[in-house]
């Protein structure tokens, strides 16, 4: 469990970043940040290892400050997946995978085999373990990327856009792999997005937040689909508009969903299509 | 024509083993002055280098001091320097060192945190969010990763020296500068461009050496990206900028 205790961020030249912040991460699930840029997501994201400290407030993982924490060492702790992968270039993939491992001292021949087995677990073949990043898609650069953030196997895993530079057809598979892993693997995920799709999709928790950190939101995909807590939450997950506002219309050939435009968005499966 | 042409035979004639001013012993002291003046001068531009590129403190110093370190005057420096120092041999060889390693510090500095620099930020970044300390990401990231500017650095500190050397002459320190020196008063245009050719040849070779290292220094990833087997085109930028250090300063 990790917990935000009002947390503040004023960045030096006076930006807040992030303005009394509360919430209460669950362990085993996955949370998601989701926002517009200068929402301050990423901010919170990078609280949780230390990679930014806050201004004021606290942040609790299992009941310890992290602050009475060495940055270097938690960070060892907790697996961070970024846009972009963040490999080392210079690193083969499997160095790039024993990182971490390595610096705690594991020893290389454990630390190499362990590294061959989340190739496995991230779906990446074995034999690319001697590649350099470049020589990778950037679908492949970031499994390996999944791979080093778990490598250490820690218990939380930090992912901050880590999809956004891949295709769509890539994201979705990458998507669905992050859900299998979860399952699998049982790890407390904090996920950074600015799309609400993915954000829906992945989340069992998701915050919305609105400039400044503001939570807007947060609740299960479901809860904050029924009930919208305000037009800003309404407006940035669609109801209001779009695919998400769907009406049933009856056809000569039975009833469908249609968006407000009437076009056809889907049909109504299971014992409810005579509603 | 001629001229070319007498110089040559100065340069190939077998007198130029012989005598109280051997070819050999004349580039020996040369080389010797030009790379024990880059090693010093890499002691402390190197670390400086490192420093400014990784905290990015002191950069604005940098830049200036490279800036204003080229309009130095070689031959003043020199000059100043004996006056400043003294002349007995000793203080003489030392003025003369401290003009070259003076000489050779910018293009070194500037190599060194060019290369550090020029690292994609997000690159550091990962390696810091993993958790790696300020001397790993140092050591093992942005030093293998800037190398090829680094060197690059080394390359126009060398070059500069090399041919700046050739003043050592003119205080009595030796060097291939010795033959020019003697050849101005008496008028002996064969041995002056002889020598200078000579001078010129050891820069050219020097600089392909060090071109070679600087080919050799580009991490195998990073150099891994330009084969054929790359499926898609990376987005990020190289940690090889294109221009060599030299050339990125204003």
């Amino acid at each position: 469990m990790i917990e935000f205790r009002a947390v503040t961020k004023r960045f030096p030249d006076g930006t807040v970043a992030v303005e009394d912040f509360n919430l209460v991460i669950p362990s085993r699930k996955i949370t998601v940040f989701v926002g517009s840029s200068g929402s301050g997501k990423t901010t919170l994201l990078r609280m949780i290892n230390r990679m930014v400290d806050p201004t004021d407030g606290d942040i609790e993982i299992d009941g310890d400050s992290i602050m009475s924490k060495e940055p270097v060492a938690l960070r060892r702790s907790i697996g961070y997946v970024m846009q972009n992968s963040g490999l080392l270039p210079h690193f083969k993939v499997i160095d790039n995978v024993t990182t971490v491992p390595m610096l705690n001292g594991v020893p290389k021949k454990q630390a190499r085999e362990q590294a061959l087995e989340l190739l496995d677990t991230v779906g990446l073949s074995r034999s690319i373990a001697d590649r350099y990043p470049s020589q990778l898609s950037g679908g492949q650069q970031q499994r390996v990327g999944v791979a080093r953030g778990l490598a250490a196997n820690p218990n939380i895993l930090l992912m901050d856009e880590p999809f956004g530079a891949v295709d769509p057809i890539v994201r979705a598979e990458l998507q669905q792999e992050t859900i299998r892993l979860q399952h699998e693997l049982d790890k407390t995920i904090v996920f950074v997005t600015h799309d609400i799709d993915e954000a829906f999709l992945l989340g069992d928790q998701v915050v919305i937040l609105e400039k400044g950190a503001k939570i807007a939101q947060v609740g299960s995909p479901n809860e904050i689909m029924a009930a919208p807590a305000s037009d800003f939450v309404a407006n940035f997950i669609g109801t209001d508009r779009g695919k998400r506002a769907l009406t049933l219309k009856k056809t000569e050939a039975g009833t469908i969903l249609v968006d407000s435009e009437g076009r056809g968005a889907g049909v109504l499966v299971g014992g409810s299509e005579s509603a | 024509m001629n001229f070319l042409i007498e110089a040559v035979q100065w340069l190939f004639s077998p007198e130029r083993l012989e005598g109280s001013n051997p070819i050999p012993l004349r580039l020996e002291e040369h080389l010797f002055y030009t790379f024990f003046s880059v090693i010093v001068a890499a002691l402390i531009a190197i670390p400086l280098g490192f420093y400014i590129g990784h905290t990015g403190k002191g950069r604005d110093f940098a830049v200036g001091l490279s800036g204003a370190a080229r309009a130095l005057p070689s031959f003043g420096l020199i000059l100043l320097l004996v006056l400043l120092i003294g002349v007995t041999q000793v203080q003489l060889q030392l003025a003369a060192i401290t003009a070259f390693v003076l000489l050779a510090i910018p293009s070194i500095l500037a190599g060194a945190y060019a290369g550090i620099e020029a690292v994609d930020r997000r690159v550091i970044d990962a390696a810091r969010a993993v958790g790696m300390t300020e001397w790993q990401i140092l050591w093992k990231v942005e030093v293998p990763l800037g190398l090829p500017l680094l060197i690059g650095g080394l390359r126009a500190a060398t070059l500069q020296v090399v041919a700046t050397a050739t003043l050592a002459a003119y205080v009595g320190l030796g060097g291939l500068g010795i033959y020019i020196f003697r050849g101005l008063p008496l008028q002996r245009y064969d041995e002056m461009l002889g020598s200078a050719l000579l001078i010129a040849a050891l820069a050219l070779v020097l600089d392909g050496i060090f071109a070679l290292i600087q080919q050799f220094a580009v991490p195998r990833g990073v150099s891994a990206g330009r084969a054929k087997d790359v499926r898609t085109s990376s987005t990020r930028r190289r940690a090889v900028a294109a221009k060599p250090a030299q050339e990125r300063r204003g």
